[in-house]
């Protein structure tokens, strides 16, 4: 008879010392592996959890200027500096590791109505309520005068676009100087940012509360329409990796919305943020900080719970794994109610119920409107084409 | 026998139709793939460096929609395509003589894979359609590159052969004993423990340590593999089962009255007085769950992480004593005198399902590790094979001289009877096959009536509890030889087995999820999904995922005048009118072909049916 008998060697097993790793021999077969679904479940629900446990979007408030803060910009090299005008015609550079201003100028009269950097970064523009617009060096003090009488948003390198107070986006073409296309919506954009990664999508920030994003080729119908905040939009500004963006609104809060989704995935408030004017994300793609009516500026993260600093690859695996399950398991609906729940302020909270209250009743009278007339009288408009009113060659 | 499915072979068809329309334009650093004729020369020999920098181009085949928003394009990284073998040659002129990646057998490729391509979702856009394929070539992939990592398990499973005709049921254990090596040969054992009543064993989950009690009240827990005897006491009260939970910490007794839960040194630590007159215990390691069957016929659910009796069901059919769990679903099988068998979640208050087995009583059930088949023995003498994954029809029979009262199966799909004091030992063709009962693998005789039987997991043993004591058989090919080392490691260090418990209780899986169908919460909940898009309909006043009216494009040079619009509009309409006629024709036709058969006698009402 031919017999064998299964029997293991323990030193294949056992580790030889206590300095050495312990053995983990791995068997994928999915007999020794039952309840995957279930357990891979659980998991994620347990990930879910935790990310909530972990959310302390929080960092820093930099405190110093006398008066709202009205606009930032950041330094296109240096990820650590920062620059912001008030509404008293004060500019200040931060630093935004050591949380301090590294100099302050009082460059203009009335309020400071738009600041950028230059791409090389050696000096910047800023553009105040006095009628001028004066250029500064990054580094030491000094100024030089220039005129510019354009409200502008320096966007593609040949292509501007800009929003005037008569409710119309212009796309204009730096080559020939000449303005491209128009679009007029319902009610006046505050700011327009492009995407960084898809050249001809850029965001719009209404004063409707809404955001559209629109693409350059086609401007009858916005991309998407964002429907989050409760009061006008004041400010808008993209991730480096063009796949969200953040908005600043006049009721007190800032929110990440993704690029396709009409609904955002985060919300930032505090108790001591009000109005906010300014937001702009890092170009890590990491932080995220805004200037607010209260002389403030604050920093933020960019995913509320995430841990900063080096990693250890146990720590990035572990980490990955969980957003992989929390993506796959993203719909179900215990999962989904956690993932979503934020706190709201009790102003933001009330006004998002009357507003839902409001939007339901114009809902059914439209609909009782279209039932009870001849079909095909009255059109059904999606809600993307109701906004737009006209677009001009 | 191994055929090889080359990785750019999944496409499904309706995109090859794609692919063959767009011809992917000819990069300069990409070969022809038409072959050199015959008799030319090979050309000047190829650079190697040249090869090697030569960077993979994705096939293309999963062309996603292209949105206003462009998403990055999830295209799984495929292996690298296999060029023309006489592409392939170095600096030498040598071919290689293996071209392409290495053959991958297709039944394990099988194994790991899980998905289900007949079932068709309703309702799906094109945009989940096509990340759902893209989800699924990515789950191909990788179940080949799972099959490929076979290769590393490093165990053999045992065998046992005899040579000439030879009947391996006639070999004894002595003579496997001696045949074998010494490590081996030292886990045969036999403890006679005569003074204490019939015993009943247990081992836990990672196959090292074996738990034992008597009926008269000896109960002692042992890591058999060292001989080491961790404790050791007499409960004063007859014990009627005994079994670890989810470690080797904590044996779990009933005894007469009450059920009992100790510590590995011997300490009680609870009587749960709620589980009276257990018969039957059974522990469901990824729930928690400790199921006990009793006298008074309540079939009750502890879940032993909280301490909580989360169900007690009254099975209704007298005093239950056979029981048994299905690994793959944590269902509980309950084996009534009336012949049927049971199956229970404590999620429901009624059995899931019930199968009648036998004409008499039942009085061993058994189930395997994959949850495909169930071994049930009657007082009819018979021993039936039954199909638990679709039909549940009894597979195969088998009349057996003496019932046989106790049923077990191993890791590896080989089932154990024991049926006096003899037990029969039967073996299927390969892991995935029914153990095939015409004639038994190994036989052995005990020195008294068998009470109690358990395959060791992970090693090819087979422990028997008699009125003798305790009695530990060689079986060759019983045992999985590659236990995977996150699950349950049987040489695990106190370290390791403390973070796997903390591990193991944070995914602790819920009792409410316990069901038939262990990848229920996988599948889309349908009938969920089309209520809510009904409901959806009628609070919208319309269905914003209907297919909007067909509006013709506007054309140049004169194709765009009224009349050419009115006549591609109206194409357009009797095209869908015809599509929905054809419908309901096929569905008229259906209703008279189920109708038809009906027609048993005809009698003075059939005018009225439609």
């Amino acid at each position: 008879m031919k017999v064998k008998m299964l029997s293991r060697n323990p030193d294949n097993y056992v580790r030889e010392t206590k300095l050495d790793l312990q053995r983990v021999p791995r068997n994928y077969d999915p007999a020794l592996h039952p309840f995957e679904v279930p357990r891979e479940y659980i998991r994620a629900l347990n990930a879910t959890k935790l990310e909530r446990v972990f959310a302390k979007p929080f960092l820093a408030s930099l405190d110093g200027h006398r008066d709202g803060v009205n606009c930032l910009a950041k330094h296109p090299e240096k990820l650590a500096t920062v620059l912001s005008g008030a509404c008293d015609g004060e500019v200040r550079i931060w630093n935004l590791t050591q949380r301090n201003c590294i100099r302050t100028i009082q460059a203009h009269e009335g309020f400071v109505r738009g600041i950028c950097t230059r791409f090389c970064g050696t000096s910047f523009f800023t553009v105040g309520d006095d009628k001028t617009v004066k250029q500064w060096k990054m580094d030491g003090p000094g100024y030089g005068d220039e005129e510019e009488p354009l409200h502008t948003i320096l966007g593609k390198t040949f292509l501007l676009g800009s929003c005037a107070s008569d409710r119309n986006i212009v796309l204009y073409d730096m080559r020939q100087a000449t303005p491209l296309k128009k679009v007029i919506l319902d009610m006046r954009t505050n700011t327009i940012c492009w995407n960084p990664m898809e050249a001809f999508i850029f965001t719009a920030a209404n004063e409707d509360y809404n955001l559209y994003t629109f693409d350059m080729r086609a401007l009858d119908t916005p991309v998407m329409v964002h429907m989050d905040h409760v009061s006008a939009v004041l400010d808008v500004d993209y991730s480096p990796t063009g796949k969200e963006f953040v908005s600043a609104s006049f009721d007190k809060s800032i929110r990440i919305f993704p690029v396709d989704k009409s609904r955002s995935r985060e919300v930032y408030h505090t108790k001591r943020m009000q109005h906010v004017i300014c937001v702009k994300w890092t170009s890590d793609s990491k932080y995220i900080m805004c200037g607010s009516d209260e002389m403030n500026i604050r920093l933020w993260k960019a995913n509320a719970s995430e841990k900063l600093g080096v990693l250890t690859s146990r720590e990035k695996a572990a980490k990955d794994y969980n957003q992989k399950l929390k993506e796959k398991f993203q719909h179900y609906p215990h999962i989904k109610r956690i993932a979503r729940h934020r706190h709201l302020p009790k102003s933001i909270y009330s006004q998002i119920q009357e507003q839902r209250i409001m939007k339901e009743a114009r809902r059914r009278k439209e609909v009782n409107r279209i039932k009870h007339s001849k079909p095909g009288s009255v059109p059904l408009v999606s809600e993307k084409k109701k906004h737009v009113v006209a677009v001009v060659k | 026998m191994e055929t090889a499915p080359k990785p750019g072979k999944d496409v499904p068809p309706k995109k090859d139709k794609l692919q063959t329309k767009r011809k992917k334009p000819r990069r300069y650093w990409e070969e022809e793939t038409v072959p050199t004729t015959a008799g030319a020369s090979p050309g000047p020999p190829r650079n190697k460096k040249n090869r090697e920098l030569r960077p993979q181009r994705p096939k293309n085949a999963y062309i996603l929609k292209k949105s206003r928003i462009s998403k990055k394009p999830q295209v799984p990284k495929k292996p690298r395509e296999w060029k023309n073998p006489e592409s392939q040659r170095g600096l030498s002129g040598a071919q290689d003589p293996f071209p392409g990646p290495a053959p991958v057998p297709v039944e394990v490729v099988q194994k790991f894979c899980g998905i289900d391509k007949s079932r068709k979702l309703p309702h799906s856009k094109a945009k989940t359609r096509s990340r759902l394929e893209v989800a699924e070539a990515e789950e191909e992939e990788t179940s080949i590159k799972a099959a490929r990592s076979e290769l590393l398990l490093a165990e053999e499973p045992g065998f046992l052969e005899g040579e000439d005709g030879e009947d391996t049921a006639k070999i004894c254990q002595a003579d496997i004993v001696e045949a074998v090596d010494i490590a081996s040969a030292a886990k045969h054992f036999d403890l006679n423990l005569r003074q204490f009543g019939p015993y009943r064993l247990n081992y836990s989950r990672t196959g090292r340590h074996l738990a034992f009690g008597g009926r008269r009240g000896h109960v002692a827990a042992l890591d058999w593999v060292t001989k080491k005897l961790m404790c050791e006491i007499n409960v004063m009260e007859a014990v009627r089962d005994i079994r670890f939970l989810h470690s080797e910490a904590l044996p779990a007794v009933a005894q007469n009255r009450w059920l009992h839960i100790y510590d590995n040194q011997g300490i009680e630590l609870h009587c749960i007085r709620r589980c009276d007159r257990v018969t039957r215990l059974e522990f469901l390691p990824f729930h928690f769950l400790l199921a006990t069957a009793s006298e008074t016929g309540f079939l009750t659910y502890l879940d032993v992480s909280v301490g909580k009796i989360v169900a007690a069901l009254n099975a209704r059919a007298g005093r239950l004593d056979v029981m048994s769990q299905n690994p793959y679903n944590a269902v509980i099988h309950l084996g009534h005198s009336n012949g049927t068998v049971s199956l229970w979640s404590p999620a429901m208050k009624e059995p899931l399902a019930k199968i009648l087995c036998h004409r008499g009583g039942v009085r061993a059930v058994a189930v395997d590790s994959t949850g495909t088949y169930m071994a049930t023995s009657g007082l009819d003498h018979q021993l039936k094979i039954f199909d638990l994954r679709g039909t549940y029809q009894p597979l195969s029979t088998r009349t057996l001289p003496h019932g046989a009262g106790h049923l077990a199966f191993s890791q590896r799909g080989l089932l154990v009877a024991g049926m006096g004091d003899v037990v029969n030992i039967w073996a299927g063709q390969g892991k995935a096959s029914p153990p095939s009962l015409e004639q038994p693998y190994l036989t052995h005789r005990l020195s008294g009536p068998v009470h109690g039987l358990q395959f060791c997991p992970f090693e090819d043993v087979l422990g028997v509890g008699h009125t003798g004591g305790i009695t530990s058989m060689l079986v060759p090919g019983a045992g999985e030889p590659n236990f995977d080392g996150l699950e349950s490691n049987p040489y695990r260090s106190r370290k390791q087995r403390q973070e796997w418990e903390v591990k193991a209780l944070l995914e602790k899986v819920p009792a409410e999820l316990i069901c038939l169908d262990p990848r229920a919460l996988a599948k889309v909940d349908v009938i969920s999904l089309e209520q809510g898009k009904k409901e959806q309909i009628e609070r919208l006043g319309y269905d914003p995922q209907a297919k909007a009216p067909f509006q013709p494009k506007p054309k140049q040079k004169g194709r765009s005048s009224t009349a050419s619009l009115v006549k591609r509009k109206r194409k357009v309409m009797d095209e869908e009118h015809r599509d929905k006629v054809r419908q309901s024709l096929q569905q008229q036709h259906h209703k008279e072909a189920k109708a038809k058969p009906t027609g048993a006698r005809p009698s003075a009402l059939d005018r009225f049916v439609r």
